[in-house]
């Protein structure tokens, strides 16, 4: 059984309820990431993933917070207990590359829908452009 | 004419004279786990200076410190750059310890080794926010490009508006396919290259020249 939940506007996603029956989905909306700084997403994120559960993010993560990601990801791996995260996006297109006008003006768009979870529990299948095809296991 | 010839020649070598630096560009090294980050460095470490950088491993994390290999100076084509080499450790999202159980490490091996490959792709990604001048993003090109690691990686460096050269390697491998990179970045060039061959380096000599100098 799955449960996903959208949280609950104070920041963090609510209490899990039944949570040994299936595997959480946390779907993360643009507007709850936006007022966060950096490490305050990257918390959000690791938090939720070193519970079990797989996070959704609507709006995805800059690159230089991807970057900050794997690094605090790494400081986090513990044998026997923490592995590290599965992560997935869309591959970017170049035709969607943003010139250096709009890099200027700061119009450079990073949503893409990202989601991340525990290296043991998801699996990648398949991955292209348009499709991102994951097994979910539990614990 | 000849005072504007002058005048010419004069603006010309004040703007070669900001442009041009004497200091070594420090060229990062990445690229997934055993994509042969370390080979290329050795060859291109031997070919210039006649020393190795570090040790190679058909174990992954082999490299588990960037290692800095400095004043590489690289002439191709009447260009000449000077760089200081650094070799990083493959990024990763995750490190496993079991995964080295299986090449026959004892488990407190492992789990140090899995340890020191952690700090060590931390390092990495610090080093490729902070301190390079420009990046050899190296592909094992036996395997599939349109891995998370490289999407990410490689929007981190254009982010960055650093100057990439992406190497296709391992193309001495039957089952090498150079093709399949070109379309997973279409936006760089590949260069295709064998670093433990020594296959093709006078073109990534003269793409380094041509990209860092």
């Amino acid at each position: 059984m799955a449960e996903a939940t959208s949280g609950d506007g104070d920041g963090s996603p609510p209490e899990e309820e039944g949570a040994d029956d299936g595997v959480r989905v946390d779907m993360i909306s643009g507007a709850r990431m936006e007022g966060l700084t950096s490490m305050e997403k990257i918390r959000l994120i690791l938090d939720g993933v070193r519970e079990g559960n797989i996070v959704i993010l609507e709006e995805g993560l800059t690159p230089d917070e991807e970057s900050k990601l794997i690094e605090v990801t790494m400081t986090e791996i513990s044998p026997d207990e923490f592995s590290g995260i599965e992560i997935e996006t869309y591959p970017k297109s170049s035709s969607k590359d943003p010139g250096l006008f709009d890099r200027l003006m700061g119009n450079e768009t990073t949503q893409k829908l990202t989601v991340i979870g525990p290296a043991n529990q998801i699996e990648t299948l398949h991955k292209d452009e348009n499709l991102i095809s994951a097994l979910v296991s539990r614990k | 004419m000849g005072l504007l010839t002058s005048l010419k020649d004069s603006i010309t070598r004040v703007t070669d004279g900001l442009f041009t630096s004497e200091e070594p560009k420090r060229i990062g090294i990445y690229g997934p786990p055993n994509a042969g980050k370390t080979t290329l460095a050795n060859r291109i470490a031997r070919d210039w200076t006649g020393d190795a950088v570090g040790p190679e491993s058909h174990i992954p994390h082999e490299t588990r410190r960037a290692r800095r290999k400095e004043g590489v100076t690289i002439e191709r084509n009447g260009r000449e750059v000077t760089i200081d080499i650094v070799d990083t450790p493959g990024v990763t999202t995750k490190v496993d310890y079991e995964e080295f159980l299986e090449h026959d490490m004892e488990k407190e091996d492992a789990v140090r080794r899995s340890r020191e490959a952690t700090e060590g792709v931390a390092e990495a990604m610090h080093w490729l926010r902070e301190d390079v001048d420009g990046v050899i993003y190296v592909l094992d090109s036996t395997e599939d490009p349109f891995t998370q690691v490289n999407t990410m990686l490689i929007g981190i460096i254009e982010s960055q508006e650093l100057p990439v050269l992406i190497l296709a390697n391992k193309i001495d491998k039957e089952e090498s396919d150079i093709q399949r990179i070109a379309n997973a970045f279409p936006q760089h060039e590949t260069i295709p290259l064998s670093a433990l061959e020594g296959q093709n380096m006078d073109e990534v000599y003269e793409k380094i020249a041509e990209y860092f100098a």
